[in-house]
């Protein structure tokens, strides 16, 4: 099962510190393990965990740029399948505590200033969750525009949920074949013309 | 209530979920009752529910209400879509949140969805349309992901247009199928008599196994086999239709797939089926001989192919689980993953974590069963030192069970090579490309052009494949480790080499601390020789120099502490190392605390053998360093040595003299000479008056001591009991009066100073 979903920035962003990363989307599918009781302030711990979810990205990616010495390729509105091409991925184990109460994989996936952030269980499908974590980042890139200076990411945040609502219900990883893939492709197409 | 509501398209729907998921929580009682209203939706409903609920109590109703749902199936077929996956949360989340009747009932539909969906295509999602009337009625059968028509049952890798709600079903049980086995199917119930009898069929299976293998068969044989199963318990069917599901799909993954897509699917088809079956086994070992021989036959169709490397790491769990059950030799499975993987595709980040995953869930069993093991540390570095930041936690668990006895003095010598290892990978991989590009590409950049084309050099080539041995056995090192220092020497500011070199220290404090737990006298003077000797043969990182001269530094102390005779043992080159005042500006930290280990350890209390003709040689080292550093500053640009070394070394040579009274009116000879020397005005250039009131103040205090030679080695070599707790207690024992004594001595009777 999955935990969570996150789109968030990975440059520097003006309003934020150094280090800091701008959290874009993010869905976490509960109940989760969260030991505190009281609403606000599990709403709180939720938050700060999915921002330190981002952080470790952040980190993660610019240290595998800098390792790969491969310079970032601009890509412009209408070339998402290079940028998903050219894309950095990686898998990270969050050890107890780092920051879920259990272990869990956590796999990016580096679309130049963009990273998509899936949380999975320790014993996942890792082949299943790499596909679905690169058929969402597909979507999301054609779909919401991604690489032009829109802000569609974050007033259409319902087609995510939609989404995921279909790749990813609940957070269960799905083994969908081609044709299972096209349907819901239409679907969502669907939903996106209403 | 909004949310509730029948009419709204799925757009707003979304929206009311997303925003509701975000705001304070709602009775969730209120929102149960809301689930039944619009199948179409309620799975928007379920996620407010589930996203807000802190405790069992919050989703029990919502549990409740989908079980009724299942129960109650309506008479149109309908039941939510994402019943399943909605479930397997609440499984996830609590797994004591369904009663065993409701586990069987749940399993008895899992059953029916995994195995008896239909084989037709389902209605054209499409309605209406000119044309489609009469030709969507006629039923038309799903097909392979080749495009031949499907036989047996229905799977995941069959194709239609479009797919009825069986299918879909089917869909969303396989996926969740693995999570519900390992949650509920937990007690074994294989009885003597089936075990016998399986036995038998695996038998039979082995010998159609081998008959298959000439024309690789694609003929199902998944229903032939399948038992009369019809009387079993829930569970127990459910157990036997997975399985036979996993047994198709790998039948099926052999197909070639039409889509690039389904190939990707194939692949994790694969995975999730044998990771089933190992499950299915665990619970009911008569299921192992039924299951190898399709698991084997997998191996055998995969084995070598390295694009299907990922799905080899599952069989080899199954075959580490069960191969000795069913006497399988399961040797050549592991010398794939060990062997071939990590020297193959070290750069592949996913199988590197599956990999190392792999090794961390069985480290006991790895250790232990399978010597190929520890003895493929060297290739087994090989992801750590291309991928560090990302797996040094795991190998900071992999690592003290890659160590043993006969291997720890290699081990440590691979760890201080792993930037060497980094370099060398990096090379080997620019030169694979290099040579499937163009040349000019790597003409331009003249250094690494050189340093690639030595990489090709044979006269070089042993240096390199010693780095990139696949097993250890091989000799612990290699002579002139230098001149592959300064080959590399280019690659020291490539960042995957500096982020590897940042790791080193980390993995070298978990060997230390791990070695000493199975360590005998012998492994530890020659782990501390170690020591000495790659103190200077160390890749040349600034930064990593200095971490690691600060590692050497404390770990040589804790194997000296653990056993103190490894002065008198090493002595010959302890005293090599500590009479070069050029060790002291390279690695400072180091020298400091062999001096000082020297002073503390060089004892006939800690070892009889320990002459005063030792004692005599140390001093005299010692004494000649002293006495080069007081002269070096006479000339006109003096190197600056630290005041911590000056110290360390006085108060070492008045330790020594303390243990052998001879040397006393050396020493003081040397320390009065010193203190002349630390006012003079070039030394006064690099040192801070503190410093300098420091080196005077300690040689003052040491000439006083000395006076009393008896107080002195009282002072200098306390007794090992010192160190206990129970002589800052006691006032009356001799320590805290000892103490008083000497302060008195040293502050009070000024007539002890020198002139």
């Amino acid at each position: 099962m999955v935990c969570c979903f996150l789109i968030h920035t990975v440059c520097s962003v003006n309003a934020l510190s150094a280090g800091g990363s701008r959290v874009l989307y993010s869905r976490v599918f509960g109940p989760e393990d969260n030991s505190e009781t009281d609403p606000e302030r599990r709403r709180l711990l939720q938050k700060e965990r999915l921002l330190a979810l981002a952080r470790r990205v952040r980190t993660a990616i610019s240290l595998h740029r800098d390792a790969a010495g491969s310079p970032c390729v601009e890509c412009v509105l209408g070339e998402e399948a290079v940028a998903l091409g050219e894309a950095d991925f990686g898998v990270l184990r969050l050890g107890a505590g780092q920051p879920f109460p259990a272990e869990h994989t956590l796999l990016w996936l580096g679309v130049q200033n963009l990273a998509f952030t899936l949380v999975c269980e320790m014993h996942e499908n890792l082949l299943l969750a790499e596909g679905t974590l690169r058929n969402l980042a597909r979507h999301c890139m054609e779909e919401l525009r991604l690489l032009g200076h829109g802000s569609e990411i974050l007033l259409k945040r319902d087609r995510i949920d939609a989404m995921l609502h279909r790749y990813l219900p609940h957070g269960q990883l799905l083994f969908l074949n081609h044709r299972f893939t096209h349907i819901l492709d239409k679907e969502l197409s669907a939903y996106g013309n209403k | 209530m909004l949310l509730l509501a029948k009419t709204h398209t799925e757009q707003l729907q979304a929206l009311y979920s997303s925003i509701l998921r975000e705001s304070l929580p709602l009775s969730i009682h209120e929102l149960c009752s809301g689930l039944g209203t619009d199948l179409r939706w309620s799975s928007y409903v379920a996620a407010v529910a589930l996203s807000q609920a802190a405790c069992k109590d919050d989703v029990a109703p919502v549990c409740q209400h989908l079980l009724k749902q299942l129960e109650s199936r309506q008479p149109d077929g309908q039941v939510c879509k994402h019943t399943l996956p909605i479930l397997t949360k609440l499984v996830n989340y609590s797994p004591d949140i369904l009663t065993e009747d409701q586990v069987n009932l749940v399993s008895r539909k899992l059953v029916d969805w995994l195995r008896y969906a239909s084989m037709q295509q389902g209605a054209s999602m499409s309605s209406g349309g000119f044309f489609s009337g009469s030709r969507a009625r006629q039923p038309v059968p799903v097909t392979e992901v080749d495009g031949t028509v499907a036989g047996d049952f229905f799977t995941v890798l069959c194709v239609g247009h479009s797919f009825g709600e069986d299918q879909w079903m089917n869909m969303y049980t396989f996926s969740m199928i693995r999570k519900w086995l390992l949650t509920y199917d937990t007690e074994g119930t294989s009885g003597g008599e089936s075990d016998h009898l399986c036995r038998i069929q695996f038998m039979l299976a082995q010998d159609h196994d081998d008959r298959s293998e000439v024309d690789s068969s694609v003929v199902s044989m998944v229903s032939a086999t399948s038992s009369c199963s019809r009387l079993l318990a829930p569970k127990e069917r459910l157990r036997e239709k997975a399985f036979e599901y996993c047994h198709r799909l790998i039948e099926q993954s052999d197909r070639k797939a039409i889509k690039r897509t389904d190939t990707e699917l194939q692949k994790a088809c694969i995975v999730e089926a044998v990771t089933i079956m190992d499950i299915i086994c665990k619970e009911d070992p008569s299921y192992v001989y039924r299951a190898f021989p399709s698991v084997k036959a997998l191996y055998g169709r995969l084995s070598g192919e390295l694009t299907y490397a990922r799905a080899l790491i599952p069989i080899a769990q199954f075959y580490l689980n069960h191969s000795e059950m069913a006497a399988v030799d399961s040797e050549a499975v592991y010398r794939q993953l060990f062997a071939r993987f990590p020297s193959e595709l070290f750069n592949e980040p996913t199988l590197a974590y599956e990999l190392v995953q792999f090794c961390r869930a069985n480290m006991a069993v790895l250790e232990n069963g399978v010597a190929l093991y520890r003895q493929s540390f060297p290739n087994l570095f090989k992801f750590l030192a291309w991928n560090s930041p990302a797996l040094v936690s795991d190998y900071m668990e992999l690592l003290p069970s890659l160590m043993c006895p006969d291997t720890a003095v290699e081990v440590l010598h691979s760890l201080l090579d792993l930037p060497c290892l980094a370099a060398t990978l990096e090379l080997q991989q620019r030169s694979a490309t290099c040579q499937a590009s163009e040349r000019v590409l790597w003409d331009t950049g003249s250094k690494l052009a050189s340093t690639l084309e030595t990489f090709r050099q044979p006269s070089y080539r042993g240096f390199f494949l010693y780095i990139l041995r696949p097993e250890a056995g091989s000799g612990d090192t290699i002579d002139r480790l230098n001149v592959l220092h300064d080959v590399l020497a280019e690659m020291a500011a490539c960042p995957r080499v500096m982020q590897c070199a940042q790791v080193v220290p980390v993995l070298l404090h978990v060997f230390f601390n791990n070695v000493t737990k199975f360590a005998d006298q012998k492994l530890i003077n020659q782990l501390a020789l170690v020591l000495l000797e790659r103190s200077s043969l160390l890749y040349n990182i600034k930064q990593f120099k200095i971490e690691l001269f600060r590692v050497f530094s404390t770990h040589i102390r804790a194997l000296c502490k653990l056993h103190p005779s490894l002065i008198v043992e090493q002595s010959r080159e302890l005293l090599d190392f500590c009479g070069s005042t050029a060790n002291i500006y390279s690695r400072e930290e180091l020298y400091t605390n062999v001096v000082w280990l020297i002073g503390e350890y060089l004892s006939v209390a800690h070892n009889p053998r320990c002459s005063v003709e030792l004692i005599t040689k140390f001093f005299e080292g010692l004494e000649a360093v002293l006495f080069e550093i007081s002269q070096v500053r006479q000339s006109a640009s003096p190197p600056s040595y630290p005041p911590r070394v000056l110290t360390t070394l006085m108060t070492t040579m008045a330790k020594l003299a303390s243990r052998s009274q001879d040397l006393i009116p050396r020493v003081s000879l040397s320390l009065s000479k010193l203190c002349t020397f630390a006012r003079s005005r070039p030394a006064q250039a690099s040192y801070s008056e503190e410093d300098t009131e420091e080196i005077v103040t300690r040689a003052h205090e040491l000439t006083n001591l000395l006076k009393l030679p008896s107080v002195a080695q009282f002072v200098l070599a306390p007794p090992p009991l010192g160190e206990s707790p129970r002589w800052h207690r006691d006032t009356n024992a001799s320590l805290p009066r000892a103490m008083r004594a000497i302060s008195e001595l040293l502050h009070k009777q000024s007539s002890f100073m020198p002139a």
